[in-house]
């Protein structure tokens, strides 16, 4: 599945939401089914800080497609998180980078990723495309 | 007069507003109040008749402007019962206030292995400015421990006191954990080893009586948003013998008395402190709310927010699976908590979904938290304006968030 593709299904699956609190309890469920990070991931230096919740995002290159695995303390956090790993892990690096996200924006949860709320959100974007920056230019190499 | 909430809520514009389809309940007043309509018809009224730029102009809206200024520094100073007008110098807040008092502070007095003491639940505003200094000066800041229940622990502060403290700079209240501190206690220990106090009252001023002169503190600093006040105004209180030791803050117009390339003298206290043009609308917005809170008297607010207090904890007892985070015997109107293991951050956008107003995080006091070993807590914070039918609609989204996570 491609970005373009992960990003339909999940808008798909967020038009069936009448109101925002079954759009949460879906958020919910994401949290809790985000697959595990290895534990030796959830360390400092794989931790992104946010004021209100923290971010460990850990990233691994396989056969020209990265492979993202995170986890936050706090839920909600967590939900977004999956919805962000389901977009993008398992992509290109060229597809990363070029992933313009908007997808966020038209579930309703663009308050999430605003610069402001300082929960990680922002900022693990920013880290995955780094990453893809990174193993691009290696691979160019 | 009996303390109508009605008729106070009446007076607050923003209050009447609905958030995302339901009323909305404001519980993050430790944070900033809000504004009653006085003070926001003072503000209009400032810049459609009288704005200005004020002292030495001799055109009439000057003179006006200026003694709207000059009216303000009376009242803030009789509101905090100072002893003279030009101890009260107007800053932006609280912060610059401190950050004034650590800047000046450090070139006159500090030096290499000299001692700060703070208090483990100090803000980082009161935190970071002493770290400069000290990072500057070779000074150290010492720490004095919170107990369980969130006190100070006095024995402890005693036992840092030494031959090198310069001085002692701590909260009135938690932001919190709502504590009220024992600051004349406090004081009256540093000032036995004549160690001067700077006292963090942004918490303190619009829920309790702030009397400097009985409480004997060197410095006092507040902020104008807290106290139902516009932002970007506050005030430092010092002692005119230490205000007048210090050297000045920053450089600029107002603040000399004669410049030339080869020397400047610098102008008097209050002027001293107060370089470039000061924040004259917002200021005289200060004053409308001292004005309203006097009317509508502190006393009459510090009961009803205790009463909300007392309410609000005992329907979070009732609740159950909560944890409570300052359990002080005298606290002010700040409750702070978590549902169980639920992260505040959780909590909180649920809450906020369901219209109610809390604060999550770790309120600026990083080390308090940490000290805990919590990532934050849930803080609700009270104000003249409250109710307790919005503590019980608080309750109902508590119970909805604990369904929704369970």
């Amino acid at each position: 599945m491609n970005i373009k593709e992960a990003e339909e299904q999940i808008m798909e699956e967020f038009s069936h939401f009448s109101d925002w609190m079954d759009r949460y309890n879906y958020i919910i469920e994401l949290g809790k089914s985000l697959p595990v990070i290895d534990p030796q991931y959830k360390t400092e230096q794989y931790l992104i800080s946010g004021c209100q919740s923290q971010v460990w995002l850990h990233a691994r290159y396989e056969e020209g497609k990265i492979v993202f695995t995170a986890d936050s303390d706090a839920i909600i956090t967590k939900g977004i998180v999956n919805l962000l790993i389901r977009v993008l892990s398992g992509q290109s690096p060229e597809d990363i980078i070029n992933a313009d996200m908007k997808y966020i924006d038209s579930i309703g949860l663009r308050d999430h990723l605003s610069p402001t709320r300082s929960n990680g959100l922002l900022a693990m974007i920013k880290q995955m495309k780094l990453y893809a920056v990174v193993f691009k230019a290696r691979e160019g190499r | 007069m009996s303390y109508r909430t009605e008729h106070i809520r009446a007076q607050f514009p923003i209050l009447q507003q609905q958030v995302y389809g339901q009323a909305l309940v404001y519980f993050d007043n430790a944070a900033t109040t809000q504004k009653p309509g006085v003070v926001i018809e003072a503000l209009a009224a400032y810049y459609e008749k009288q704005n200005a730029n004020i002292h030495r102009g001799v055109h009439y809206l000057s003179q006006k402007a200026t003694d709207a200024f000059e009216e303000t520094r009376s009242l803030v100073k009789d509101f905090i019962h100072a002893e003279h007008r030009h101890e009260i110098i107007f800053t932006r807040g609280t912060t610059e206030s401190i950050n004034l008092v650590a800047s000046s502070f450090r070139k006159a007095f500090l030096k290499p292995g000299d001692e700060i003491i703070l208090s483990m639940m100090e803000h980082h505003s009161n935190i970071v400015p002493w770290q400069m200094a000290c990072e500057t000066s070779g000074a150290k800041i010492r720490v004095i421990p919170v107990t369980e229940s969130g006190c100070l622990d006095l024995d402890a502060y005693r036992a840092l006191i030494t031959d090198r403290t310069r001085l002692v700079a701590v909260t009135h209240v938690s932001n919190t954990l709502g504590t009220i501190n024992p600051i004349k206690e406090i004081i009256a220990t540093a000032h036995q080893h004549n160690i001067p106090v700077l006292i963090d009252g942004a918490q303190a001023v619009a829920h309790l009586k702030v009397d400097v002169q009985t409480l004997g503190c060197d410095f006092y600093c507040f902020s104008g948003h807290k106290m139902y006040a516009p932002m970007g105004v506050g005030v430092l209180y010092g002692k005119e013998g230490i205000l007048n030791a210090l050297p000045p803050y920053q450089g600029g117009g107002e603040m000399i008395k004669n410049v030339s390339f080869e020397r400047t003298t610098y102008n008097e206290l209050p002027f001293k402190f107060e370089a470039g043009t000061p924040n004259v609308g917002d200021v005289i917005g200060l004053g409308k709310a001292i004005e309203w809170l006097e009317q509508t008297g502190i006393e009459n607010i510090a009961a009803h927010e205790h009463e909300l207090l007392a309410y609000a904890t005992r329907k979070l007892e009732e609740c159950g699976e909560i944890r409570f985070f300052g359990t002080a015997p005298l606290k002010a109107a700040v409750i702070s908590f978590l549902i169980s293991d639920l992260h505040p951050y959780d909590a909180g956008t649920i809450l906020d979904r369901l219209g109610i107003a809390i604060r999550t995080g770790n309120h600026c006091t990083q080390p308090l938290i940490d000290h805990y070993g919590i990532p934050g807590t849930m803080r609700a914070s009270f104000a003249a304006y409250n109710t307790k039918e919005e503590i019980d609609r608080m309750m109902e989204a508590i119970l909805k968030v604990k369904q929704m996570f369970a």
